[in-house]
């Protein structure tokens, strides 16, 4: 699946390659995870998504920012196919992770959502305890036999959150008591309880507090050497922070794709740069 | 040209007062309605409580040969008529299962006749002035008096009132319950969820959900008719039985256990429901680990609300033919049985007096059991209240 490995130059006015940043982040490693063609979704009559071509790379963090109702989440939610849980949704185009059509009917969405974990905008654990809180999806999957291992499994899942530390004591209070970016964190270790390849994150911090959010962040930050990370977010200092490749929708289409520091210094489209200077959105 | 506070106060009169007609026109709706609730409690307490204490007399009973063929002869002539005669009859079984009594003479408060009780409780009573001269001077000695009826709870109807009880009735009300309950609970709850949480939002899901919520505004009479027709007429099972009454109850009790499931499975938000598919739960686990649970106590509260109901139903056990005389206790589930309701029908078509006593103690018996059956909906509704 390495379609491309070499860093490419700049295009600042030529059309680039389907689905391609513009330019490349020159640090980050270059495996693609996953890849998106002429990818369409209706809701009902009206269209959301038009035509989407993107290619989003292993073990980097990639922001979708955009105006309110261009899609970003829509889109986020077809690399798990939450929106099957939409009535009336129609897709059609090709959404394909590991040589695998995850639209396909042979493909199974339980297995999708296994390896492409996802995190809300509202912190939403489960109302049981923490422990309960990491250790359910595991125990579901089948992927620990013992109750050492779950312990085990659930003790780094919470490290990998950052959250070991503050409630490694209260394991078994309702996960629900914690405060929103605690209870966000939980959600994060949850999701990566089971171990996924790709988590989704549909704007994570907009509930929370700026100190919250900076853990969050910082959080991101570490996990991206294991996960690939995708991540909505209103907030564009957020996506020139965390992210490495940023994506910019607008009503439905991605504008511009390009490495986060070339986006927010030297934006290939109009668009994207009045946006990003806070001219519309 | 603005007006002065005056001249607009004057313009408010009118409508304060109107305001004012409204608020005392819905208190005394209000206080209409206590009273009505008031004047039905007293006088069933009233006339219920009496219910509850039974006329017993002292007397010598002499556990002889003679008496176990002729028990009449146990007690002496003086007081042979102010006896129950129900419990007299019950003597020669007694001694056959405590042969140790048989030849001995022993004082025992003994139950007296229905007569002697009301006369006792200062109703009109059939005794014959001698008599009631008698049962006074028993009084004086301290050999007649009103004791707590154990009669009424421990004992099945009987035509004689100072042996009826409702235990046989209360025991059908039981049997008849779990019935209602292990049918309508599971086929009402899986409905719920089948419609709330799999079936697809379409025109005949739509007309389900119209006909179930028209099912619970159709006359209860109705199910009776059905129950009929359908579990005795075409599947012959037995009629008066516990089974029958209960599946017919439980098809009455169908569309509340629905309805109210449905509204508690759509109180449990969605981002539970979108965590659980977002950490891969099949359509099945979200429901059985997440909603389900979350959604019991509002299940539960719908469940018994409708048990509550279905207990306190006469109408469809009469067409099953739940309305019999039943002085023993139901074995099984296919013996003929009554329910309280229906006990209480059938004690108010008494002539006997002392029937009207048993009929108010019967139905403070009832609302006390659907009192308390709501006040434990309450509570679970209390305890387990979840805001998001």
């Amino acid at each position: 699946m390495n379609m491309q490995t070499a860093p490419r130059a700049s295009h600042p006015a030529g059309k680039p390659e389907v689905g391609q940043p513009h330019t490349r982040n020159e640090s980050a490693c270059h495996d693609l995870s996953i890849r998106v063609r002429d990818l369409n979704l209706w809701y009902g009559e009206s269209q959301a998504l038009k035509g989407l071509d993107i290619d989003i790379f292993q073990k980097n963090v990639t922001a979708l920012i955009g105006p309110s109702g261009c899609g970003k989440s829509t889109f986020l939610r077809c690399l798990n196919r939450m929106n099957d849980l939409i009535p009336g949704v129609r897709i059609r185009g090709l959404v394909e992770m590991d040589g695998r059509d995850v639209n396909a009917a042979k493909m199974d969405e339980v297995a999708l959502r296994r390896r492409v974990g996802m995190v809300f905008q509202k912190p939403n654990p489960f109302p049981k305890s923490i422990y309960e809180n990491v250790a359910y999806a595991p125990r579901m999957h089948d992927m620990v036999s013992r109750k050492p291992e779950q312990d085990d499994l659930v003790e780094k899942a919470l490290r990998d959150a950052g959250l070991w530390e503050e409630v490694k004591d209260k394991l078994q209070q309702p996960g629900t008591s914690l405060s929103g970016g605690q209870q966000q964190r939980l959600c994060i270790a949850r999701a990566i309880a089971v171990q996924p390849d790709v988590i989704l994150m549909d704007e994570p911090t907009s509930a929370l507090d700026p100190i919250s959010t900076a853990t969050i962040e910082d959080l991101m930050d570490k996990l991206k050497s294991q996960f690939t990370i995708i991540t909505v977010t209103h907030n564009m200092q957020q996506a020139a922070r965390v992210a490495d490749y940023t994506a910019f929708f607008h009503l439905g289409e991605i504008i511009e794709y390009n490495d986060t520091k070339t986006m927010f210094s030297n934006p290939a489209t109009r668009k994207a740069e009045d946006y990003i200077t806070g001219r519309y959105g | 040209m603005s007006q002065s506070f005056d001249e607009i106060s004057a313009q408010l009169r009118k409508r304060h007062r109107q305001s004012a007609r409204l608020k005392w026109m819905s208190l005394g709706a209000l206080l209409l309605a206590l009273a009505f609730l008031v004047v039905f409690f007293a006088d069933m307490l009233g006339k219920g409580l009496p219910a509850f204490q039974q006329a017993q007399v002292q007397v010598e009973v002499d556990y002889s040969e003679q008496a176990s063929q002729l028990p009449l002869a146990a007690v002496d002539e003086e007081v042979r008529d102010l006896v129950s005669r129900g419990w007299l009859r019950t003597l020669p079984m007694q001694m056959r299962d405590n042969p140790e009594l048989l030849g001995t003479t022993r004082t025992e408060w003994v139950l007296a006749d229905g007569q002697v009780d009301q006369y006792l409780k200062g109703h009109a009573s059939r005794l014959r002035d001698d008599a009631k001269a008698r049962v006074d001077r028993l009084v004086e000695e301290g050999r007649a008096e009103l004791k707590f009826n154990t009669t009424f709870f421990s004992r099945g109807d009987s035509k004689m009132p100072e042996l009826a009880g409702i235990m046989s009735a209360a025991m059908g009300t039981v049997m008849t319950m779990l019935v209602t309950l292990a049918v309508a609970f599971p086929i009402g709850v899986m409905t719920a969820v089948y419609l709330e949480e799999f079936a697809p939002d379409n025109r005949f899901t739509q007309m389900i959900e119209i006909n179930i919520n028209n099912l619970a505004a159709i006359p209860s009479i109705l199910f009776g008719l059905l129950g009929l027709a359908i579990f005795i007429q075409f599947f012959g099972m037995p009629r008066s039985s516990p089974l029958v009454g209960g599946m017919t109850l439980a098809l009455m009790t169908l569309p509340i256990i629905i309805i109210s499931t449905r509204t508690a499975l759509r109180s449990v938000p969605d981002s539970i429901r979108h965590a659980a598919f977002g950490v891969g739960c099949s359509r099945w686990q979200v429901v059985r680990d997440h909603v389900l649970p979350l959604a019991m106590p509002g299940i539960m509260t719908g469940s018994i609300i409708g048990l509550a109901q279905a207990m306190g139903e006469t109408a469809p056990l009469i067409i099953v033919g739940m309305v019999a005389f039943i002085p023993d206790v139901s074995a099984t589930f296919t013996n003929a049985a009554t329910v309280l309701p229906a006990q209480i029908f059938t004690w108010s078509g008494e002539p006997d007096r002392a029937f009207v006593e048993k009929t108010a103690g019967g139905i403070l018996v009832l609302l006390s059991v659907l009192i308390f059956l709501n006040a434990t909906a309450v509570v679970l509704r209390k305890k387990f209240e979840r805001r998001w």
